[in-house]
């Protein structure tokens, strides 16, 4: 069966398994390398492997809760978006939530997925009290901070290569609404925007859509987008009866792919300074509904399809914040430079609480970027490697499509403690074609 | 909440189970039988969780008729929906030469459902109101020579149900025949099904749940089959026979 990642690219043809049960799980487990796939969020072929792919969407039962500290179990196919659907009308909302509320939990620890809140409450595995792992022997063993914590360690971040998560037990945060007091601030140059996340390092959820084609003087123009949770307080009359009551969105579907060149630099700059007016006029205080806050392209079913059939590359790095200024100046001028402007680039303070021994955050900043496939945008990444390089970054392993091992290495000191781990645990069960890649 | 319980026979299977979500997204308490019904402890939990909503297991066997009575008994409490989803593909090729298969297909599809559904019906008659579901086949509409022992037997469950529903129109009681077509379950897994007719358990769920809603008589759970099954009903038996579908 021919799968790809979220940004479909690449594409392969894979033996995909959907287990009902862990007893048919372990069945597979053997002679041939699995990879555990949950949504298929990530958007590179970390969730792939042509000799055996093992969806866990059928493991989706959510198993207790516990109403007093809000701790919730559930099988590692569950949705986010069902566990809100479930828990917030009950006034309880995920710690850490990505981008898309279409990414399995289990997907989620995998990749220790940060959110908007990260510089405050770093990213979702410091919020899971325990997971059981399938090890590479068929054994599940359960994995906390004191039961087995280096597996547990590692697990978290860790790409699926030391198990397949089977059930996770994590903690919900009380919320008393499911509005969202977003404040939008404008930033004309990359100055101003990192001295506003340092300004508001207070605020839960703070998160910056950068013009990576401007360039001069509004290198860095951005519009910092500052979000709490509502209380009853906050809410006009109308809506304090129903705090949870927010609208349902109409999900609108891409029906099609888009042509290859839709997306080029003419449009996306088009786009980008019309985006950049409407925020700067938002700008102030507005109620904004959690799915439009969280999920603003959750709305549009298939949108990686806007970047045609060839499907599109993320750039995602992060960089330490004693080099994050120049590393930064130094992107986005190659990105302007080569008019290849990202349609939707992100930028946003991570924080520097501890996260898996293999995850992705670190205390600086992170830049997101979405480019068309193509030798251009592909030659571009290799350029943005080296930046990323020469100013100690490293790379998002869930975005990763194309990395080198070399690139990798240069990136991540951590990478011989991960294989001594994968060695210990028996390396050979558990790979994915991103893993095959990138030599881990 | 005061919504009805739906009482859900065959809970272990993939349209069951779907139903009791769907059922218990509205606000229904749900009674889940099935046969080793314990295996389902954890989707009891699943329910409960996400619908906020009681649901009870009970043991049933759809071959121990015997066990009907005592099994309607011990229901908490007599449901306002009784949906029986059980159901048995079968070996065709063995039903032809092995009678205990095609009976063992015969007594799951038509005698065992047919049956328990018709002691309910009387208890909901005595009542005065109910519905009561019944999951059959379009393989009961006309007999096929790769599926004719399921499809007979469908066939028999289906007039079954007609005849309740004639019976019990006056009585406040209502009938739903539903007829799914392909459907993506467990007894599918492994065939090739054509993606267009083919329904996901979710989308059998909704459907039926708006019907019992509408008071709906029969469900073709995608419309499509209506059409198909009038098509192949009306071909005259000297060319059915001489075809393969």
């Amino acid at each position: 069966m021919m799968i790809s990642g979220w940004g479909r690219y690449p594409r392969q043809d894979c033996v995909v398994h959907d287990p009902r049960s862990a007893e048919d799980l372990r069945g597979l487990i053997g002679q041939r390398p699995l990879i555990a796939r949950g949504n298929g969020r990530g958007y590179g072929d970390c969730a792939q492997q042509p000799a055996g792919t093992v969806s866990t969407l059928r493991l989706n039962r959510m198993l207790a809760f516990d109403a007093d500290t809000g701790l919730l179990v559930v099988e590692a196919g569950v949705l986010l978006a069902e566990v809100i659907n479930a828990f917030l009308p009950r006034g309880w909302f995920p710690p850490v939530t990505p981008g898309t509320k279409f990414v399995t939990i289990g997907g989620m620890v995998a990749a220790d997925v940060h959110g908007k809140n990260h510089h405050r409450d770093g990213a979702f595995g410091r919020f899971v009290a325990w997971f059981d792992l399938l090890d590479g022997t068929g054994e599940v063993r359960r994995c906390s901070p004191t039961s087995d914590p280096d597996l547990f360690d590692a697990t978290i971040g860790g790409m699926g290569l030391t198990g397949v998560i089977l059930h996770i037990a994590f903690h919900l945060q009380r919320v008393e609404s499911g509005w969202i007091r977003q404040t939008t601030l404008p930033a004309p140059d990359l100055d101003t925007a990192m001295r506003l996340f340092e300004d508001h390092a207070e605020v839960r959820y703070s998160v910056a859509w950068i013009d990576c084609l401007a360039g001069g003087r509004s290198l860095g123009r951005s519009a910092i987008m500052l979000g709490e949770h509502a209380s009853i307080v906050d809410l006009p009359e109308p809506l304090q009866a129903a705090p949870f009551g927010t609208p349902r969105r109409k999900l609108r579907t891409l029906p099609f792919d888009a042509p290859s060149g839709l997306l080029n630099g003419l449009t996306v700059r088009a786009f980008n300074a019309a985006y950049y007016r409407r925020q700067v006029m938002k700008r102030g205080l507005q109620l904004v509904d959690w799915d439009s806050y969280f999920y603003p392209l959750d709305a549009v079913g298939q949108w990686n399809r806007i970047y045609g059939r060839r499907g599109l590359l993320q750039f995602q790095c992060a960089l330490p914040l004693a080099s994050a200024r120049a590393g930064l100046i130094e992107l986005l001028e190659a990105i302007a430079k080569s008019g290849q402007g990202s349609f939707l680039a992100v930028l946003k303070r991570l924080g520097g609480l501890p996260g898996g021994a293999f995850s992705f955050p670190l205390d600086g900043y992170t830049l997101a970027l979405d480019f068309p496939v193509s030798a251009k945008t592909l030659a571009l990444m290799e350029r943005l490697d080296a930046i990323v390089l020469a100013h100690g970054g490293r790379f998002y392993l869930a975005k990763d499509s194309r990395m080198s091992a070399a690139t990798l290495r240069a990136s991540d000191a951590r990478v011989p403690q991960f294989l001594a781990l994968r060695q210990a645990e028996g390396a050979g069960a558990f790979a994915s074609s991103q893993s095959e890649r990138l030599e881990l | 909440m005061t919504a009805d319980p739906v009482l859900i026979i065959g809970g272990k299977s993939d349209i069951g189970l779907a139903l009791a979500h769907r059922f218990a997204a509205a606000g229904h308490p749900i009674q889940l039988a099935a046969r080793d019904v314990g295996a389902l402890v954890t989707d009891k939990a699943d329910i409960e969780l996400r619908h906020g909503v009681a649901v009870t297991l009970h043991e049933i066997d759809v071959l121990a008729t015997e066990s009907f009575a005592p099994f309607l008994d011990g229901l908490p409490a007599l449901p306002g929906t009784a949906i029986c989803v059980v159901g048995l593909l079968g070996d065709q090729a063995r039903s032809e030469s092995d009678p205990a298969a095609a009976t063992l297909t015969f007594r799951s599809n038509f005698e065992g459902p047919a049956l328990l559904t018709g002691l309910i019906a009387n208890r909901f008659e005595q009542r005065g109101s109910g519905t009561l579901v019944g999951i059959s086949s379009v393989a009961g509409e006309r007999g096929r020579a790769s599926n004719y022992v399921y499809g007979s037997a469908k066939a028999g469950y289906t007039a079954f149900l007609s005849g309740l529903r004639n019976r019990l129109a006056k009585k406040g009681v209502h009938v739903l025949s539903v007829l799914p077509g392909f459907v993506d379950t467990r007894m599918t897994a492994g065939m090739d099904l054509p993606a267009k007719l083919t329904a996901q358990p979710t989308e059998v769920a909704s459907a039926v749940f708006k019907a019992v809603g509408a008071r709906r008589n029969v469900l073709y759970v995608k419309p499509i089959w209506w059409v198909i099954m009038t098509i192949i009903r009306a071909i005259p038996e000297r060319i059915f026979k001489g075809m393969s579908i």
